[in-house]
């Protein structure tokens, strides 16, 4: 009896991994993703987008376009009723052109048809009269070029001021790194349908991380009161920070409540590269001095993050690179300057591990070029400078819960290393294409760690509402909750029911769909959505259960489990069901982390953030020297969760975020020439596959956060920060080439002058 | 033009089709059918991945017109009614299902693998997968799916 109790809160509850609610219908092909949608009376809306990064509009002719049969609207920002600018953090965008645009893809005229076909035809008939400019791309010299906006061409600059900034050490080695433009590259392309309303407001379903945020866009730009702006995510095709800024949001809505018609947007590939920020390519500067304990004495960079032509969440990004500069290292003088601009290339904003990626590249390349200047093991420095509890960051900050650095980076270095190559093509590099019998292929192992901020910082109010029901049906007590949290492939909806089963002890939850009648979730972002939104269920869930208890006259402590009241013993004290009868609990609660601090502009001191993740990755590759041609061996991770909620949905954001960072080292990258992007498509652009991906050893450890809900530790971002550098510093190690930009091409190993090793190279070949 | 495909056992007519639209076009915006998926819709991501004729193919590089007068099997029609199909059984309890928009494809190429290859080796899955792109599990669970309806498979 009492085990069947147990088990329906522990089977189902916090720490187990249930089968995902929307699971069945994902495997069925019946999931309705945004871009799934279908109205009897829908058009079909279509983007005329800027050839040039920057050019001045002299004037555009829409005749070509409103003479097609089965066009309904072309629309221009003439045709924008409220205020023609959006933006995360600053409103500097244009909801369709105006006199300029300042890139490639720049969203300048739309229009909704009858046929998709139609629609894009309809575009092609738009004539605009361009006065191309000098568009500004080099991000070492845009800040002294003419402005591309009225502030100047410097989105934001972060100085982080630790200590002496005259230290001097021993042991001295500098670099300059270079980090690519990384595409998010969800499979689910920007999409979703703007439906007009009888109040003359507007019905959208969409994918997006943040209905809030949206929604407020979304209401300016249309010039309604929020209220007539009703949001509903619809099924979304992934997101990694790539669905925080608005694509067809607004453009769906101008054409619906033009044409009081439902008005249905679907990218396709190529527009979607054109279609949402990217991950801030970045130039970095580091020196960093250690004594000859190999303790490191001072760190000082200067970080350049190539923000685009509009600000989108650039500030943040340079907040992260900057006061997360040094890595999860104890540093005592650290002067670090990031600086975010405006450039006319590709607009750059939130991706996976934003800003923190960047600098753990270069961090990470400087730590493995300290430990050859000392003649050090590169685990074993990494060891004696690792952050742990109780030290303090760049910023001043004391970090007050677990910081298990050094046990990470042992984790990974003690796992059993991979088996040589099997005399299969398919274990070579190469693989099929046949280019080796392992003639020139070297193998080597190579170590990252890093450090990220969980959730939004800097004093950002950043709270999440739920809305939690209890009532009876078919004498059983049942519950729903009702987040605006977006679940965008991670596993929430699943979360948010364990939570409910666990803090309730009831068995049927359902998850309500996330739409603006409830408050704010804030974003699916920063890690955050299981220590925020999850703090909010939990918080909503506990709000339901007093007022259950509090129809309970009996002593002692008391819970609830398997649908009864019970006290500590676990003897039964009420059927929920009879407590109940016809009364519905209903508890909606607005729940915040602790707070954080604004940063001092001169010196970065300040407890800007509200939690610390870590993760550490082994890298083991084999290289085929003579064709640089990579191939990823096995990855092992070891990352501290705090506490593992759905201990499958951990292992899955590891796994698919150490993909995402081994892309980033050695095949993913937007190239962009002159301000234009040359490979907008899968194609060109290539994210890892199956022959790509390796097998991926995890250690997760539970050293639980005592400020956060359950001890829980932001997960999704930490395994796509420390594997780029892992899987470049095995390049290094098997090559000898000292490597300095991602992602890393075949050119970089075959064509470098004179690698440091090369005298060793030959001799091991022979 | 007019289309006539059997998908999923069933007769299903389209009319007025443009001559420029795909398989995929007509299965998701003409038949009802929206579980095939539309990630790039040239041939690179087979989220769309079918069944042709008992070929599996990416319904994004089929002109409408070819599918004319033959057969398609979609990810909607390997259930039996409410009972899943091995394969996606085990991919929903693997963990292999994150935002799921890779699915519909990787459980059609992964039926389609097993029933040319009951029991593939690690090699094979990954050389038989390397056309469905994932962007969110790093396919460790997708592997871990496939292993695990291929050895349900020896069972029965």
């Amino acid at each position: 009896m009492t085990s069947t109790t147990t088990d329906t809160n522990t089977s189902t509850g916090i720490g187990a991994s249930p089968v995902r609610p929307d699971g069945t219908l994902k495997v069925k092909g019946e999931f309705a993703y945004s871009s799934d949608l279908w109205a009897d009376d829908m058009l079909w809306g279509a983007t005329l987008r800027s050839p040039h990064p920057h050019a001045r509009i002299r004037g555009v002719d829409l005749t070509g376009a409103l003479k097609i049969a089965g066009v309904y609207a072309v629309l221009t920002h003439d045709d924008v009723p409220g205020v023609n600018r959006f933006g995360l953090e600053h409103p500097d965008q244009p909801v369709l052109a105006e006199d300029v645009v300042r890139y490639q893809g720049e969203p300048v005229a739309v229009v909704a048809a009858d046929h998709p076909e139609t629609a894009r035809r309809a575009v092609a008939a738009i004539t605009v009269d361009y006065e191309v400019l000098d568009p500004v791309t080099d991000p070492n010299t845009a800040a002294d070029r003419p402005p591309l906006h009225p502030g100047g061409n410097v989105v934001r600059h972060v100085r982080i001021r630790k200590g002496d900034p005259g230290a001097s050490a021993s042991t001295v080695v500098s670099g300059e790194y270079t980090v690519g433009m990384q595409d998010q590259a969800f499979l689910g392309p920007e999409s979703g349908m703007a439906v007009p309303a009888e109040d003359g407001g507007v019905d959208l379903f969409v994918a997006t991380q943040w209905l809030h945020v949206d929604q407020s866009q979304v209401a300016a730009a249309l010039g309604l009161p929020p209220e007539k702006v009703r949001i509903t995510l619809a099924g979304v095709g992934g997101a990694f920070g790539a669905r925080e800024d608005l694509s067809m949001q607004v453009h769906a809505s101008l054409l619906a409540l033009r044409t009081n018609r439902p008005v249905k947007f679907v990218y396709g590939r190529e527009e979607s590269f054109f279609g949402h920020v990217h991950r801030h390519p970045a130039i970095l500067r580091y020196e960093h001095g250690a004594d000859a304990d190999g303790r490191l004495v001072y760190v000082r960079a200067e970080i350049l993050l190539d923000g685009g032509a509009y600000a989108s969440s650039t500030s943040a990004v340079v907040a992260n690179a900057a006061t997360l500069g040094a890595g999860p290292y104890d540093v005592p003088n650290v002067h670090i300057d990031a600086i975010g601009l405006y450039t006319n290339n590709p607009p750059c904003g939130a991706m996976r591990g934003f800003g923190a990626v960047q600098a753990c590249f270069a961090y990470e390349s400087q730590m493995d070029k300290l430990a050859a200047a000392l003649d050090l093991d590169p685990v074993e420095l990494r060891v004696r400078n690792a952050l742990r509890e109780g030290a303090a960051m760049p910023t001043g900050q004391i970090i007050d819960s677990a910081a298990p650095v050094a046990e990470l980076l042992r984790l990974v270095r003690d796992r059993p290393l991979p088996a040589p190559a099997a005399d299969d093509p398919r274990e070579r590099p190469g693989g099929v294409a046949n280019t080796t019998h392992g003639e020139g292929v070297r193998r080597g192992v190579g170590y990252g760690v890093g450090i990220k901020n969980v959730g939004f910082s800097e004093g950002f109010d950043d709270y999440s509402t739920a809305s939690v029901r209890l009532w009876v049906s078919g004498g059983e007590p049942v519950v729903s909750v009702h987040t605006a949290a977006a679940e965008v492939g991670q596993g929430l909806v699943t979360l948010q029911a364990q939570i409910a089963r666990t803090e309730l002890g009831v068995r049927q939850v359902t998850v309500l769909p996330a739409d603006t009648s409830v408050g704010s979730a804030g974003s699916s972002s920063a890690s955050r959505q299981s220590y925020v939104t999850g703090g909010a269920v939990k918080a909503a869930c506990e709000a339901v259960r007093a007022e259950v208890l509090d129809l309970v006259d009996a002593p002692g402590e008391l819970y609830l489990n398997g649908g009864r009241v019970v006290d500590s013993a676990g003897a039964t004290v009420a059927e929920v069901a009879d407590l109940l009868g016809d009364r519905v609990v209903e508890q909606t609660v607005e729940w915040r982390h602790r707070p954080t601090e604004p940063i001092d502009p001169e010196t970065g001191q300040g407890r800007a953030h509200v939690q610390y993740a870590f993760a550490a990755h082994r890298a083991v590759v084999d290289v085929d020297t003579e064709l640089g041609l990579v191939r990823v061996v096995e990855l092992a991770c070891a990352q501290d969760v705090g506490r593992a909620l759905n201990p499958q949905a951990v292992l899955g954001q590891i796994h698919g975020g150490s993909a995402q960072g081994l892309g980033l080292a050695v095949m993913e990258e937007i190239l962009v020439v002159d301000g234009k992007v040359r490979n907008p498509s899968f194609t060109d652009y290539l994210i890892p596959t199956t022959l790509d991906t390796p097998p991926m050893a995890v250690d997760v450890l539970e050293l639980a956060d005592p400020h956060a809900p359950y001890g829980l530790r932001g997960v999704g971002e930490p395994p796509t920060i420390s594997v780029t550098p892992a899987v470049v510093a095995a390049i290094r190690a098997a090559t000898g080439v000292a490597l300095t930009r991602v992602p890393v091409r075949p050119e970089h190993l075959v064509l470098a002058e004179s690698p440091p090793h090369a005298d060793t190279l030959v001799d091991d070949t022979e | 033009m007019r289309v006539r495909i059997e998908v999923n056992g069933e007769q299903h007519v389209a009319d007025d089709v443009w001559e420029g639209e795909s398989l995929l076009y007509v299965l998701r915006e003409r038949l009802g059918l929206p579980g095939s998926k539309n990630a790039c819709e040239q041939g690179e991501c087979g989220s769309c991945t079918v069944y042709l004729d008992d070929v599996a193919v990416c319904a994004c590089l089929v002109a409408a017109g070819q599918a004319h007068d033959r057969r398609v099997r979609t990810v909607e029609g390997l259930a039996d009614g409410d009972r899943l199909d091995p394969v996606q059984e085990a991919y929903l309890v693997s963990g292999a299902v994150q935002c799921g928009f890779c699915t519909p494809g990787l459980i059609v190429a992964t039926h389609d693998l097993l029933r040319r290859n009951p029991h593939p080796s690690d090699p094979e899955i990954r050389e038989a997968l390397a056309g469905n792109l994932c962007r969110c599990t790093g396919y460790e669970k997708i592997l871990d799916a496939v292993r695990l309806a291929a050895s349900r498979s020896d069972g029965g």
